[in-house]
């Protein structure tokens, strides 16, 4: 390659720092030597913007470590503190709890990009599960840091879901009683969710962002046309419907930044708690092991599974089924036997399950927030049955539709 | 000596894999060894195990009707002065519950009955719902408005809507699958109950 030629004339600094740091050819091969599909659209802003909000949660997350107490007896105070005296201490914090809900904001998108291209399907897979597993990481790392501020809410959210490992059978009293060291939601369970919160899972969630990348610079980034531009190269040897990704989708990126920035402040700015949906009312009180809020429900990016929990009516069904809406999702890549893979050319079974599949998904996020009433189960019930028909009926609705031909090349309006 | 070369032939292939199985193996037990403490450094420590030593309550002063709610272990016991009038309702339900018997519930084998107490009157039970460990409220009212004309008074839990009875037993159509759980407990004097120690069989 010229690019790296280059750098081979390079002296001074530059040429000591590289004969001992690859630092150039790491640049060259992995930042404009790799070529993304020059067709990308506003879906693709999600990838980068994700890792955007990791880095604002581990930057504000450090921040806020060095003032809260991670006690039974001192950390509702402390989030107090930071809120009250700390200077900018509320700016910090709630950049760490707007950036929690938009972590999933992002991350759901990203997800809904990957089903709508296609961008599971094989070659993908390992990348989807890599990317699921981070989700995965994701919601436990959400799930500790609410129970942090030790408010009502925090304390009777982990009751709930450190007891949905209690339906286990044989095993499960034992586990539950291990996971809080305790008789119950305890110093030790907060102590050692703030251990596992601050450096465990962060540090999965970063070698999985790793992995997640090398195994996209392997497989290079899907398109919204669904067609591999690996298999269309040009006289260098690149795809000719590839870019290089630096500078060009940099670039792009840090528009996609700038936006992104805008609703974030604003949401920091001037609705913190977002009614309610951010940060609940409950968590404004201490925990207190004797009152369980008149009604318990989860943040909003839990809601959908947690409306699926309710509405079954035994106890243990009910865990392993929001167990299987987890699980379900790490077998699209096999589920999906369509001819193509962009929404842009399935035929309109497909249009129509996955227009069901997102209204099932929003309903049961809306469900999930609501006290669980005979209605509100009902209808719990028949989005639970759409989610899951969605998944289970794939590999028949994907195989007998008539799909439209993919293009050879993609396309393109400049 | 240092003239010889290895050659492919010189190389006993089986005794290689031999020790680096046997390596291998090794190692994987010691890490085995090593993880016991971290892991049991999860378990309730001395300090825990020490402060969930057994509750006495003086219940002298709890009238027919009334409950108070007390914690033990972290979890909250409701312990209940049952009316007479209420005791002879339990009977009367049984056909619209989960588990009347209390078969697949969790209670000490002395309360295993229909009142599911060691005395008719006291009701003694943990609080958490049998769901997800929200609590239920108290609905003690017959016939409470809000529970509907045929409500025999009882407890029902905010957070899922399950329902119990008097003796904690779950209604049908609660998602909470088992009756509420009875901790263990006895009496020592009439006045005095203590919650984590078993009754002898048959004492009350």
């Amino acid at each position: 390659m010229a690019a790296s030629s280059d750098h081979a004339g390079k002296t001074g600094f530059r040429a000591w720092l590289n004969k001992r740091l690859p630092v150039d050819e790491f640049v060259d091969s992995q930042l404009i030597g790799y070529f993304a599909p020059k067709n990308f659209n506003i879906w693709y802003f999600f990838g980068s913007l994700a890792l955007l909000v990791f880095v604002i949660q581990i930057l504000t997350g450090i921040f806020l470590t060095m003032h809260y107490k991670p006690s039974e007896a001192a950390a509702f105070d402390s989030v107090e503190y930071i809120m009250r005296e700390v200077e900018w201490g509320w700016l910090i914090r709630y950049m760490h709890s707007t950036g929690a809900s938009f972590f999933f904001i992002v991350v759901y998108l990203h997800m809904f990009r990957a089903m709508i291209y296609g961008s599971y399907r094989a070659p993908r897979e390992l990348l989807w599960i890599l990317g699921m597993l981070l989700y995965l990481a994701l919601m436990a790392e959400a799930f500790m840091g609410y129970v942090l501020p030790w408010g009502n809410m925090s304390y009777w959210g982990a009751q709930v879901i450190v007891n949905l490992f209690g339906t286990i059978p044989v095993i499960g009293p034992g586990l539950v009683e291990w996971i809080r060291g305790d008789y119950g939601i305890a110093d030790s369970t907060l102590n050692r969710f703030f251990a596992l919160h601050v450096i465990a899972v962060p540090f999965a969630i970063a070698f999985l962002v790793l992995m997640h990348l090398v195994a996209l610079r392997q497989t290079g980034s899907n398109n919204p046309d669904g067609i591999e531009i690996k298999e269309k190269l040009g006289a260098n040897g690149k795809p000719i419907d590839g870019i290089p990704f630096h500078p060009y989708y940099t670039v792009k990126d840090i528009v996609g930044v700038g936006v992104f920035l805008i609703f974030f402040c604003g949401v920091i700015f001037f609705a913190p708690t977002f009614g309610g949906l951010f940060l609940e009312k409950p968590n404004f009180e201490p925990a207190n092991e004797l009152s369980t809020p008149q009604h318990i429900a989860p943040v909003w990016y839990f809601t959908a599974f947690y409306a699926m929990l309710r509405a079954v009516p035994d106890q243990q069904l009910g865990a392993l089924l929001m167990l299987l809406a987890i699980v379900v999702l790490f077998f699209l890549p096999w589920l999906d036997r369509s001819p193509v893979k962009s929404i842009r050319y399935k035929g309109l079974l497909s249009k129509t399950a996955l227009a069901l599949f997102v209204v099932a998904f929003v309903m049961l996020s809306y469900l999930g927030l609501q006290p669980a009433n005979d209605l509100y189960v009902i209808l719990a019930r028949v989005f639970t049955a759409i989610y899951f028909a969605f998944f289970l009926l794939m590999p028949w609705y994907t195989r007998i539709e008539k799909c439209k031909p993919a293009p050879e090349r993609v396309t393109y309006h400049a | 000596m240092s003239d010889e070369k290895v050659t492919a032939d010189d190389v006993d292939v089986n005794r290689r894999k031999f020790l680096t199985v046997a390596t291998a193996a090794t190692g994987a037990v010691g890490v085995g060894f090593t993880l016991v403490p971290f892991i049991s450094s999860w378990k309730p420590s001395e300090r825990a195990r020490a402060l969930g030593a057994p509750l006495e309550i003086d219940i002298s002063k709890l009238e027919p009707g009334q409950m108070i709610t007390q914690s033990w272990r972290k979890q909250p016991i409701y312990v209940v002065r049952r009316t007479p009038e209420s005791v002879a309702k339990l009977g009367g339900v049984t056909a619209s519950l989960k588990d009347p018997n209390s078969e697949a519930s969790d209670q000490p084998a002395y309360a295993k009955n229909e009142m599911r107490s060691l005395k008719p009157e006291i009701l003694v039970l943990y609080a958490a719902c049998t769901h997800l460990g929200c609590l239920p409220k108290q609905y003690f009212t017959v016939a409470d408005p809000t529970m509907g004309a045929d409500w025999p008074g009882g407890f029902f839990c905010p957070c899922h809507g399950s329902r119990f009875d008097l003796a904690g037993r779950v209604f049908n159509g609660s998602p909470a699958s088992a009756n509420l759980r009875v901790p263990p407990h006895k009496f020592e004097s009439d006045s005095l109950l203590v919650i984590g120690v078993d009754a002898v069989q048959g004492a009350a």
